[in-house]
């Protein structure tokens, strides 16, 4: 051996030098274990570099104390890198079993994947998310479109879902929603008589907190609360379960005997939600004006019958219907939501997590959207 | 068969004759499972057609289709069965939704099918509460539901124990002698195949294409290297 050109780790555990025959001879020694850390193949790859192709690279392992996968995985790599460059590799003098999960882990070569190259470039990837965009549409509208046909056949009453599965959604979308429904809008009533008595005590004008919480609770906040917490209790709760479903293979074994998902699993969901919002957000309704009384007689020393006599002139039955309208919109879209994003979930447990995520997201921007829109029509109807 | 650009096999040509045990194998991912979905009607060919009797099942309209389904059966790998309902309601629905049997009708029916399954007395039970081969068999008493032509499994020994896998094999050719139910099983256990397959086609997920079919003893001295190792558990 000649000319050594002398490379060493941190831990001095490898050396590498020439030999007389030009070979590049990896010398290991110490301890080779994952718990003392991975060297760096580095100062091979650079050796390789500096040595013209198909240089022959020799392991040594006299000095070579313990080991386990640290050693195989550095030699894996140098193989590696040394076929890249056109060099054999002589690994005789390693111990034998290392040799022999170095030889089991290069007898299948890797696979290469035809890659479609990326393109980066800003408009690409504009193009790329308004492609997706554009095919989800299409796709949300197919299932719009297959979800009114199944109500169609509903109303006339040739729609084929199991009367049990629609009671059950009737008391999930319903009873199991009251408590959570109940807490929010006490709260936000209470809230909202709060913020308002702030502002009106400074006008003397405390008794008209009965009318602002009287009608922005029916109108307005009742139904959005309401709204936003299905979303996110309701619209999940289907998700998770027709992913689930999807993921193994329920859906598919309802195709093939020939009922037809949309009718036999979303339709009743749908049907159960939207009759279910109305009569939650009516409950929400009688809980906000609820919390803004107690706030009022608590905080602002009004009278409870005083209170309520101003919440009852203030409050016209038109502000109720609105809400009320308002509601089943909002329980169509959480319905369809949460079914559209779990019957269309992938095929693996993430998929029902991301489908779930999805759900909730989309719901209460649905929701919210939906709001904007009636408000503006509202506002153009003078209602 | 495709999905989007990404082809998973072409050129795929075979005829299953009524009556026999027809197997689909080949090497994991090699798109055997997705090539049934072809047949059932669960997934559309990117080009080609799957005929039944000569009849078109794609080109068909989706009513035509639907009614077709009546006449295929599938046990899922994992048995899909619905988790929600028991075992009883989980057969008695297609009988109620597709032959339009009375609910006492169909809990008759759905008794019979969990008993030729060796599942009596587990009716009340939900899929849950039983154990993987039972689930299978539940599965097949449902697939057996509405008295198919023809019979799918995916995978039927996935994830049993021998003695459970056995059991299921006996109880696919028991079906096919009483019934003369024409079965097609997407496998890539060997006993299975040379216990119960009259005729085979094999994929390759490198070539993406069938690269034999015949007798599976007969495969076994194939000229594909590929197939030979694969009937002989060797190496290439």
């Amino acid at each position: 051996m000649s000319a050594p050109a002398p490379a060493t780790d941190a831990l001095s555990r490898l050396q590498i030098a020439r030999d007389s025959q030009g070979a590049i001879r990896v010398r290991l020694s110490g301890r080779w274990t994952l718990a003392d850390g991975l060297p760096s193949t580095d100062s091979v790859a650079r050796e390789l570099e500096s040595a013209p192709a198909g240089t022959r690279l020799v392991f040594e392992a006299a000095g070579l104390e313990t080991w386990d996968s640290a050693l195989v995985s550095f030699l894996f790599s140098a193989a590696g890198l040394a076929a890249a460059r056109g060099s054999a590799v002589d690994t005789s003098a390693l111990p034998e079993g290392a040799r022999r999960l170095l030889d089991l882990s290069l007898a299948v070569p890797a696979r290469v994947m035809p890659q479609t190259p990326k393109d980066d470039a800003l408009t690409a990837r504009v193009g790329e998310v308004a492609l997706r965009a554009w095919r989800t549409a299409g796709d949300a509208l197919d299932f719009l479109g297959e979800t009114v046909v199944a109500l169609g056949a509903f109303l006339r009453g040739r729609a084929r879902f199991r009367r049990v599965d629609l009671m059950h959604a009737l008391e999930s979308a319903g009873v199991g929603a009251l408590g959570i429904v109940a807490l929010i809008n006490l709260l936000i009533g209470a809230v909202l008589a709060f913020v308002g008595a702030v502002q009106l005590q400074q006008f003397g004008a405390s008794i008209y907190v009965a009318n602002l919480v009287a009608i922005g609770i029916t109108r307005e906040l009742g139904a959005l609360m309401t709204g936003i917490v299905m979303a996110g209790r309701t619209g999940a709760s289907f998700a998770a379960v027709l992913g689930t479903m999807t993921v193994n293979e329920e859906v598919d074994a309802l195709r093939t005997m020939g009922l037809k998902p949309v009718e036999f699993l979303v339709l009743p969901r749908v049907l159960a939600t939207s009759l279910m919002l109305p009569a939650l957000v009516a409950y929400a309704d009688v809980l906000g004006v609820l919390g803004g009384t107690f706030v009022g007689v608590a905080l602002l020393d009004l009278g409870a019958v005083e209170y309520l006599r101003a919440t009852q002139s203030s409050l016209e039955l038109r502000h109720v219907v609105i809400g009320l309208v308002k509601s089943v919109a909002f329980g169509v879209v959480v319905a369809l939501t949460g079914c559209y994003y779990g019957v269309r979930c992938g095929r693996s447990a993430a998929a029902v997590g991301e489908a779930t995520t999805r759900a909730v997201v989309m719901g209460i921007v649905l929701v919210v959207v939906v709001d904007a829109v009636f408000t503006v029509l509202l506002h153009l109807l003078h209602l | 068969m495709a999905f989007g650009s990404r082809i998973v096999q072409r050129d795929i040509r075979f005829q299953i004759r009524r009556g026999e045990i027809f197997v689909i194998m080949g090497d994991s991912g090699c798109g055997k499972s997705t090539l049934m979905r072809h047949m059932i009607g669960l997934n559309r060919p990117a080009k080609g057609e799957v005929l039944y009797d000569g009849e078109p099942l794609w080109e068909a309209d989706e009513d035509t289709r639907e009614r077709f389904m009546d006449r295929l059966g599938v046990l899922y790998q994992g048995a899909a069965l619905w988790s929600s309902m028991t075992l009883e309601e989980n057969v008695s629905l297609p009988l109620a939704e597709r032959k339009r049997l009375g609910p006492g009708e169909a809990r008759d029916v759905a008794r019979l099918k969990l008993a030729l399954v060796g599942l009596a007395g587990f009716e009340g039970h939900y899929p849950a509460e039983i154990s993987g081969g039972m689930r299978k068999r539940a599965g097949l008493a449902r697939a057996m539901a509405l008295d198919p032509e023809i019979l799918y499994f995916d995978e039927p020994s996935a994830g049993l124990d021998p003695l459970s896998s056995r059991r299921l094999d006996d109880l696919i050719l028991e079906l096919r002698e009483s019934s003369g139910t024409t079965i097609v099983l997407v496998t890539h256990e060997l006993p299975s195949i040379f216990e119960l397959g009259d005729n085979a086609v094999f994929l390759d997920a490198e070539r993406r294409t069938m690269i034999a079919q015949g007798r599976p003893e007969q495969l076994k001295h194939s000229e594909e290297p590929k197939v030979r190792a694969f009937l002989e558990r060797g190496r290439l």
